[in-house]
Order: structure tokens, then sequence, then C-alpha cells
């Protein structure tokens, strides 16, 4: 099942009197339950790219589809509801609320996103803190967390609300080798425990490496595709 | 709304010194404002309670011209006794009213034999004066409070003419008055009663019985010139006056004008204007406060937004509807407005009952006057509404801007 399809892609920004092309024709599809990296150097699109699944910036032209939903003109407010009921969000800095536990850091999306009764939201999260290893961390707060655990609790927080797809910007990119590695693991684990589809952005040539789908852009384009993706992915190339 | 609360109340515990400080700058101004309105309007309520209750009454009834010349105390101007009559039937009609003083009012000589001074004289019904002005019994500094507030052949004098002339209580003086007509009479009295000076007409104004007042002015009917009145509820004062008016309108003389007026003690004492810029200074004291809150609320969420951007950001991100962005931001302002006005009411309410053991007491012209300030519930909820509604009219720009704010510019935010 095709989760994300994207047609014909362009993002431009508008610096100055400049229009800068970020993303060029990007044409791809994702299946349900892939593990898979946007790659390439700085500059080449894939925050871009990762922001446009993530609904949280419009493409200028072309379609993209995400769960079925055509998400190109979503307003301000449906995309709000529709990462909150369909997406997780991993970032590089973990972006935990500081005066918040690592409990009430996952347990905010439920409550103040999905409005889950007290009950049911801590059913969901002790099951989400014992799967990424912090149930005995669950009192602390951020700045008593080291980073790999802070990115655990980020994690916990992306996948609480059973999301059908977890975007991930450079997931990796603050933490040190190993820590990189477990996390990335974490993930997998969580993509076979809950059937949840990973997408990352990545330069990292390890961390690539752990991708199952890769999507390599370079100057806004997609210039190779690898794994399972649709044979538009690179025009002209087979997958 | 109880978690977006909970949440805000978090978000502002993490700058507690700047959230203290806001908080702190707010109770000040809360503390500031109601100790004001508590003082200011004890004082306005002793300075009324007094020029109504010993003095003035509520109301007054005169012919009409009388009021604009009462500093001569005219002999030319008094209500005859068919006048007196009709005034009478519309006070006994009118249900607002407790009671009213039938007034002579009059210049003298007053002579203690060996040296004489003027007096300006109210001869009175003691009976209808004390019910009409509870108050002026309270004024008496020496002499009988309890008795009957003047005897046939007794004088009250003020403490200015007693001490200038060195007249005691006991003492004989002689008062002559020189009537309508340019006939000159005079009488012996008995000093029953000093009276403390007040503030406003009629405030060192001595008091006789009517009959002795008729008898000075060879008056052989029961004239007046004035009639005071009091109401059972001030607050019903301006009603009152416009029925009263209306009533005695049909009062005429020969050319069909009305002969009568009716002034309410508003109209009477130049305190009004005074009591009248209390209020003004009041509001003046509100606005400041409006401005303290806003502008230390709205500094202090327009720093909050900019400090916390990529957490905005990271909350729009992971699907935090805009409006819960901007009722985080609300809910923090509100709090702050909560806190202040909530710790600034029970620091006035406390230095309130302070006040009320140890009142404040303060010379007023030649009288003391004494401060027992009283905060009234609407008072309290008129300042905690303002406090919080601007409070949370200051948080709205900050929380607004947040809940707008581009979720991929907010997380870009270095």
């Amino acid at each position: 099942m095709t989760l994300i399809h994207a047609s014909s892609l362009a993002k431009t920004y508008r610096a100055g009197d400049i229009d800068v092309p970020a993303l060029k024709d990007v044409s791809f599809d994702i299946e349900a339950g892939a593990f898979a990296a946007f790659v390439g150097p700085s500059g080449s699109g894939k925050t871009t790219l990762l922001n446009l699944v993530g609904c949280l910036d419009h493409p200028t032209s072309g379609r993209l589809t995400v769960l079925d939903t055509d998400v190109s003109r979503l307003s301000r407010s449906a995309a709000a509801s529709f990462r909150g009921e369909n997406l997780g969000f991993i970032f590089q800095d973990f972006n935990l609320v500081p005066v918040l536990s690592a409990y009430e850091n996952i347990e905010y999306p439920l409550l103040m996103v999905r409005g889950w009764p007290e009950a049911k939201r801590r059913e969901r999260i002790t099951k989400v803190l014992a799967a990424v290893g912090m149930a005995d961390q669950a009192a602390k707060r951020p700045d008593q967390l080291s980073g790999g655990q802070k990115q655990r609790v980020a994690v916990a927080r992306a996948l609480v609300g059973e999301p059908k797809l977890v975007l991930a910007d450079e997931p990796t990119a603050n933490l040190d080798h190993d820590t990189a590695h477990r996390i990335l693991d974490l993930m997998k684990r969580m993509r076979d425990d809950f059937g949840t589809t990973f997408v990352f952005s990545t330069h990292d040539p390890k961390i690539m490496a752990e991708a199952e789908v890769t999507l390599t852009l370079e100057d806004g384009r997609i210039a190779h595709a690898a794994g399972a993706t649709s044979p538009a992915a690179v025009p002209g190339e087979p997958a | 709304m109880i978690a977006t609360l909970k949440l805000a109340a978090r978000n502002l515990s993490r700058y507690r010194r700047r959230t203290l400080l806001t908080a702190l700058l707010i109770t000040l101004g809360v503390v500031a404002m109601l100790l004001f309105v508590a003082a200011a309007g004890s004082f306005k309520q002793v300075m009324i309670g007094q020029i109504t209750d010993s003095m003035l009454g509520h109301l007054q009834v005169h012919r009409r011209g009388y009021v604009a010349s009462v500093d001569n105390l005219p002999l030319n101007l008094n209500m005859p006794v068919p006048m007196v009559a009709k005034v009478e039937e519309a006070l006994k009609t009118e249900p607002a009213i407790a009671a009213y003083s039938i007034r002579m009012k009059l210049g003298a000589m007053f002579s203690n034999y060996t040296e004489s001074t003027s007096i300006r004289l109210n001869g009175i019904d003691p009976q209808a004066e004390d019910a009409t002005t509870p108050g002026l019994r309270t004024r008496i500094i020496e002499g009988d409070k309890v008795g009957v507030l003047v005897a046939p052949g007794q004088v009250m004098i003020p403490d200015l003419i007693a001490r200038g002339m060195k007249v005691k209580v006991g003492d004989t003086v002689v008062l002559v008055a020189t009537n309508r007509q340019g006939s000159v009479n005079g009488k012996n009295f008995t000093v029953s009663a000093v009276l403390e000076p007040a503030t406003g007409p009629g405030g060192r104004d001595g008091y006789i019985h009517v009959s002795d007042a008729r008898e000075l002015l060879r008056m052989t009917a029961p004239e007046a010139m004035e009639i005071a009145v009091r109401l059972k509820d001030p607050a019903r004062l301006a009603n009152t006056s416009a029925s009263l008016e209306a009533k005695l309108g049909d009062v005429k003389n020969k050319e069909g004008k009305s002969v009568l007026e009716v002034h309410t003690w508003e109209a009477l004492t130049p305190f009004y204007n005074i009591a009248r810029m209390i209020d003004l200074m009041t509001l003046f004291i509100r606005v400041m406060l409006v401005a303290i809150v806003l502008v230390s609320v709205m500094n202090v969420m327009l720093m909050a937004v900019y400090e916390r951007i990529r957490e905005i950001g990271t909350l729009a991100a992971i699907g935090t509807q805009p409006g819960k962005i901007l009722g985080l931001y609300v809910g923090e302002g509100l709090l702050l407005g909560l806190l202040g006005a909530a710790v600034g009411v029970a620091i006035s309410v406390a230095a309130v009952a302070v006040l009320n053991v140890y009142p404040l007491t303060f010379p007023f012209g030649r009288q003391v006057i004494t401060l027992k300030p009283v905060l009234a519930l609407g008072e309290i909820g008129l300042v905690s509404l303002l406090v919080v509604g601007m409070a949370v009219l200051a948080s709205l720009q900050p929380a607004w801007r947040a809940s707008r704010m581009d979720p991929i510019v907010a997380l870009r935010h270095v």
C-alpha cells in the first residue's frame, strides 16, 4: 500500500526579488511500513521534502498525497489536525518541552492534541516508555537526561499517538555514533512492533546505510532511488 | 482548558524571577488602587455624612431666590405659613422621606456684655432637627449631649465664637437681631453647648429654639426660611428630589411662576466638587493600573514568545491547533493577572483591617478626621476583573503572534 505519493513536486522560495528553487519535479512513492531516508548533502532539498510530507509547508506545484489525503493545499488548521492525527515528528535537537518531565512530554500530544482520557493516556504512555527503554526515567526533565535519552523520549512522543507515519529530520545529527545507531535500531524496532512507517533525512553515509529505502537528492532533484520505491522516483532510471 | 492552564503555569514557573516581579508590579498596582479607593471612599463618606447628618440634611426646600442670597440671610424671602403647609403636605406624601426640620435662619449680634461679634443662627424645633440631622449632637464638644438639643432660652454656639469671646457653657449672653421691618430686638440666652466646627455651609452657625427665633424677629406667624429633609435611603436622592420638585411646582406666585426650590446637598456644598475630584482621581489611578498591567504583562508575554519560538514550532509541528497555542499564552497572561490580583486583594484586605484597628486621623481645617477605610466587595470585584481582563488583553497580541507563527520558520529559529 502506497503511503506517500509525490508527483512532479516543486518548491520555490522567494529570497528578496530572487526565486530560489528548493525542489524540482520530484516524484516518488513510499510504501507503508517502509524505513526510508531522504539523503543528500546540505542544501539538496531533504528538509524541504520532509516539511512538505509533514504538512508543514505547501508545494509550489505538483501533487502530494499522504495516507490517501491530498496535503498539497491544506489550510493551517486542517494541516495541524492532519499532523496531530496521523504523523509523528522527531527533531534533530530533540525539541522536548523543558518544563515537562519525560512522561509529560510524551503525554503532550495525547492530552493537548488528541484529548485522550487520563486512563487511556497512562496505559499508552507506559507501553511506549517501556518500548523505548525509558520507563525508569519517566519523571526526569529534559535537562536531567542525556542526548540519547532525550531522543528516546522524542521517539516515544512521536509514536505515542500510534501514527501511521513518523518523520525525523536528521534524528541522529546531535548524537554520538553508538547512540545514533541505538536510536536507529530503536526506530526500526518500533517500525516492526507498531507497523509505523519511518521517513528520515540524513547526510551521514553510515546512517543512510541503515535505511531500507533511500531517495538521494541533489540540487532539489532525486538523483538516485534505492529500495522499494516507485519506478517513477527517478525519471528514466529503474528503481 | 485545565490542561492548558496547568501547562501555562509550568511555563510561568520556568522564569520564576520574572514572573514574580511582574506579579509583584501588578500586586503593587492593585494594592495602591484598593487602598486609595478605600481611604478616599472613607473620607468622602465621613465628609458627606457630616455635612448631611449634622448640617444640611439630604435635601432642602427654600423660597425661590433664598439660596442665591443665603450669605445675607435675607428676611424678605421667608416661606409664609400657607406655603410651609403646602411643603409639609408634599413631604408627608413622599415615602422616601424620614424626617424634616423647619428652620428659621437669621443673623444676629452676639454679646458677652464686654464685647460683641456677629453670629449666624438657626432657629430649630429640637425634636425635628434631631430627627433630620442626628449628627448635630455629635458635634457638641461641651455641654449636654443627651438631653434636649436646645430648649427655649438656650443657645448652642460654635467653638470659634466660644473661644474668641471667652464664653463657656452656662454663661449668659445677649443676642440682638433686626427684623424685616428694621426693628431691633434683644434677648438673654444661656449657652447650653459648644459645637465643633464642620466643613461647609452652616458649619459655624449657632442654634436657638425656633420660638426664640420668632421672638427675636418679632414674628407672629410661624414662617420659615428653610426646610431641611432627611431621606430614609440617601441613594434615592435624585429620584426624591425630582418627585418633590414636581409636587412643589404647583405652588406658584401671582405671575404663575413656581416659588419654591428644592436643592440636594450636592448643590448646597462645595464639598460635592471635592467628592467629584476624588472620583476623577480614582479614575486616573484606575487608568494607571490598567497601564501597569498592560505594559508589564505584554512585555513579559512578548519575551516569552520570543524566547520559546522553537518550542512554539515544535508544538505546532506535532499537531497543536493555533487556537490552543493562543490559549496557552493567553492562559499565562490570565494566571499572571490572577496571581497579581489575588495577592494584591489579600494585602489590601489585610491593610484595611489593620487601618480599622489603628485608624488614620488627620486635621482637616479645624476638625480632626478619622478614616476607617472600607473595601466594598464590588470594588474588589471590579479591580480584580479589570486587572485580569487587562492581563488577558495584554497577552492577546503576543499569543496571536505565537499562534500564527509558521512552524518551519519557528523550528529554524536559533
